[in-house]
């Protein structure tokens, strides 16, 4: 490639016009930023759900008018009806994991920074690029046309477990029509998240420029790459668990229904499915999604953490192989979320032992953070207070698992507040410090503009306290026997909890609100920060080689040569105390040992 | 900022702590046989959960503590012993950790799935629908009439879609909203779905197993103590699931023995 002309040298020609340079891009960078577009749209709904969700639940009287005019059916009076609660909570779970967790740490800033980290000039296939955006773009439509039809959203959870998420209209309110959008708009992402992974996987082997050995990679661009080869092997898997869920519903097929069930005082006109294969199904792709939505950030964590440290990790090989562990272990554990489910109990000692060997590499990765730190000269700025979070939200979340990895403790605290406290501290929200991280960090190259400190750092400290003041509570709740997915609390022996739950519920008002700052500190700066140099962080990887905000083909006319390890930081270098990577001067340590 | 940052992790971890060793939330009474082995592993993960939280919190404190916002020309150190010993650490550590917790944790479930229900145990048959418990006693003859789903009619009270007319067996099946039985004796529940996929979950009991469409399963318990305790359905089933409950009567064998009787005569 480097033999021919400049012309033939480029992936894409430069882009024209308005279409294809802001909405059919073939450009890497704009798909990474349209991901973060789509992403900032589904959180911002998924959070107003919840905060709907929560309002309902210890006020249940409450009327909210601007509901009313919204779903005459779900809120007749503004107050949330028992099944359009369930509809929201389905509508939170699909947004935010798939359109959030999933696409904003990997698909966005893997778009964006992956090619640039390791010296390509774009994706390896750009057109499929731009199609993954477009397929996820369309399943968004598609899930959020669940609002607007009459039927409604579906009410069967983000699990969608069958028969009830099979059967159709029978199953109440919402599964006729909105059901079937929520199965169409799934297999659709399957789609787009097959094609980015592939795309992932193709550039990070093909297009690394020239001493970029793998080993040299930075760690988000590890990351990725990890996590491109799980999504490839999960969503492989739910996008034909997806197909036969339609066919269920629309062409009579019996793949997760069985004979004789009578649901609405109908017999059922099907026989000889399984439940319990939507579940493995739905569970082998379910399972490693949490790592798909966790794995990305702690990729960004790392490169933000060195950064900041200003010198390097302990082992940065320690901490790519933790990854590849946990991605391969993420493989074998899915049953854990069926140890009730009345498989073979037999096979619940089988998920759990791999489901408590990962807690192995994760006590490794976290341990690397801590143990980094140690000595460092830790700067602190909204990216670093944020990437520090992230251990702290990780560590609570992860402690929790120590429980629900145990099948005779999961008779107890299944399907309990104990289980959504632990998935959102380890899922949600650290993965989602990954991203607020990531952003703090990378802006001022994405835009050219630098983001306000001020404001990042108040919003951090809401952030921050707020999740703590919100999750740590469903924990406790959990241990009494509070169950999930209930929209009011009808057992007497909740009503002593009852003051928890509303403290929950401010604190995840105030929490969301403070998202706005966030939102507004993006929209401000994108406009009217301060001008980024190219380099803000003296940082070392190549993304900061070049200029801010990158040229439509990244390095300009030059291919990047790479000459170092992606973190030499606390050295004697020419420009301070790191060496850039693709900088030929010799590493001299500076060091004190 | 480094400093704050360190003392809220301090608070942090201290606050969250307080609610549960101050015992601010416990688990509700435990009336079953088998519930103290769950208890204790829970009990046993929560102090292992508790220091591994704790400590890491505190670590990253003190670190962000130390080593934050230096403007002195100190030299960056590395951590003693480097990868390698933490690596080893976490290995043995947590290796002993989760093979203390994998093999105790055996021993709780064994307890509900790897022992067969007494011979001497009762017989009922729970049936999980959209949005009610419903429970199945064989009545004298001992054996449960067949199920036939084209029978079901709710308007006259035939939940199980039962066929007395030509099912001797069925005749004499005792059909009751709630689950009554007797105390230190062995139940052995038969759980069947009506419908979609319900859950079956006394927090007292220490049992929750979910109802599978098309595939009956069964768990066996003995209940310890006398007095009225809720069933919940933890299966999301539908527009009514967080109002899906029946309760669980525990009495004495007479007054079992009684309460068959009565069903038998209505």
């Amino acid at each position: 490639m480097q033999e021919g002309s400049l012309e033939q040298a480029h992936v894409h020609a430069p882009p024209q016009g308005f279409i294809r340079k802001y909405i059919f891009s073939l450009d890497h960078k704009v798909i990474g930023k349209q991901y973060y577009a789509l992403a900032l749209v589904a959180v911002f709904t998924g959070m107003i759900l919840s905060w709907l969700m929560r309002i309902h639940m210890v006020w249940p009287e409450a009327k909210l008018p601007f509901l009313e005019w919204f779903s005459k059916n779900g809120a007749p009076g503004g107050i949330i009806t028992p099944e359009y609660y369930l509809s929201l909570l389905t509508m939170h779970g699909t947004l935010m994991v798939f359109f959030v967790l999933t696409n904003a740490p990997f698909a966005a800033f893997g778009n964006y920074f992956l090619p640039i980290q390791i010296g390509a000039e774009d994706m390896a296939f750009p057109r499929f690029n731009m199609m993954s955006f477009w397929t996820t773009f369309l399943a968004w439509v598609v899930l959020m046309l669940a609002f607007v039809i009459p039927d409604g959203p579906p009410i069967a959870g983000w699990t969608a477990y069958a028969p009830l998420s099979a059967v159709g209209r029978d199953a109440g309110p919402g599964m006729q029509w909105g059901a079937s959008l929520w199965g169409l708009s799934i297999a659709i992402f399957c789609v787009g998240s097959l094609l980015g992974a592939l795309n992932f996987i193709a550039t990070t082997l093909d297009l690394r420029a020239k001493g970029m050995t793998l080993m040299r990679m930075p760690l988000s661009s590890w990351a990725w790459f990890i996590t491109s080869c799980i999504a490839l092997l999960a969503f492989a898997v739910l996008l034909p668990a997806c197909i036969l869920l339609i066919l269920d519903r629309h062409a009579g097929t019996s793949f997760y229904i069985p004979a004789g069930l009578v649901i609405s005082d109908r017999l059922q006109p099907h026989s000889g499915g399984s439940p319990l294969l939507w579940q493995h199904l739905f569970w082998f792709f379910g399972h490693p999604e949490v790592y798909i939505a966790i794995l990305p950030s702690m990729g960004i964590v790392s490169h933000i953490l060195v950064n900041s440290m200003r010198k390097p990790l302990l082992s940065a090989r320690v901490v790519i192989y933790s990854m590849m562990s946990i991605g391969f272990l993420s493989y074998m554990v899915w049953g854990h979320h069926m140890f009730l489910s009345g498989m073979n109990p037999m096979s619940a000692l089988a998920f759990s032992f791999p489901t408590l060997t990962i807690t192995i590499p994760a006590t490794v990765l976290t341990l690397m953070w801590l143990g980094s730190l140690y000595g460092a000269k830790i700067q602190i700025n909204s990216a670093s207070l944020f990437a520090l979070g992230f251990i702290s939200m990780f560590v609570s979340g992860g402690v929790s698992g120590f429980f629900l990895a145990q099948p005779s403790i999961d008779i107890y605290l299944h399907a309990t507040y104990f289980v959504v406290g632990h998935f959102h501290m380890v899922m949600g929200v650290a993965s989602l410090f990954g991203v607020f991280a990531g952003t703090y960090f990378w802006f001022p190259k994405m835009t050219g503009r630098m983001m306000n400190e001020s404001l990042g750092k108040l919003h951090f400290w809401l952030t921050f306290v707020g999740t703590y003041c919100i999750f740590m509570p469903f924990h406790y709740l959990g241990l009494i026997g509070n169950v999930r997915r209930y929209q009011s609390f009808v057992d007497d022996f909740m009503a002593p909890y009852l003051g928890w739950h509303k403290f929950m519920t401010i604190a995840a008002l105030i929490t969301g609100a403070s998202q706005f700052i966030f939102l507004f500190n993006l929209i401000y700066s994108r406009f009217k920060g301060k001008p980024a140099p190219e380099n803000p962080w003296n940082a070392t990887s190549l993304e900061w080689s070049i200029p801010s905000p990158p040229p439509w083909n990244n390095f300009g006319a030059k291919h990047p040569i790479v000459y170092h390890d992606p973190y030499q930081y606390g050295v004697k270098g020419s420009k301070g105390d790191f060496v850039m990577q693709d900088s030929p001067e010799q590493v001299v340590s500076a060091s004190g040992d | 900022m480094g400093k704050l940052l360190a003392i809220v992790l301090v608070l942090i971890a201290v606050l969250s702590a307080y609610p549960i060793v101050s015992h601010m939330f416990v688990l509700p009474q435990d009336i079953s046989t088998h519930g103290h082995a769950i208890d204790e592993q829970i009990s046993e993960t929560m102090v292992e959960a508790g220091i591994s939280f704790i400590g890491a919190q505190l670590v990253l404190a003190f670190f962000v503590w130390s080593f934050s916002g230096r403007k002195d020309d100190r030299p960056l150190k590395n951590f003693p012993g480097g990868a390698r010993a933490l690596v080893i650490a976490a290995f043995l550590l947590v290796g002993t950790e989760i093979l203390a917790l994998g093999v105790m944790g055996q021993k709780a479930w064994a307890s509900v799935y790897f022992t067969p229900a007494k011979p001497d145990d009762i017989q009922v048959q729970a049936q999980a629908e959209q949005f009610a418990f419903y429970f199945r006693y064989p009545g004298p003859d001992g054996k449960f009439g067949g199920i036939h789903p084209e029978k079901i009619d709710e308007g006259n009270q035939n939940y199980f879609g039962l066929d007395p007319a030509n099912d001797v067996e069925a005749r004499d099946d005792i059909v009751s909203g709630e689950l009554v039985v007797p105390v230190d004796r062995e139940v052995h529940l038969l759980m069947h779905a009506k419908d979609v996929g319900h859950s079956f979950y006394v927090r007292e009991l220490r049992i929750q197993q979910d109802f599978m469409p098309g595939l009956d399963l069964s768990v066996h318990f003995t209940a310890t103590k006398l007095g009225k305790y809720e069933i919940v359905c933890t299966q999301l089933c539908g527009l009514g699931h967080y109002n899906m409950k029946a309760y669980l009567n525990v009495v004495s064998q007479p007054d079992f023995d009684k309460w068959l009787k009565d069903q038998a005569g209505q």
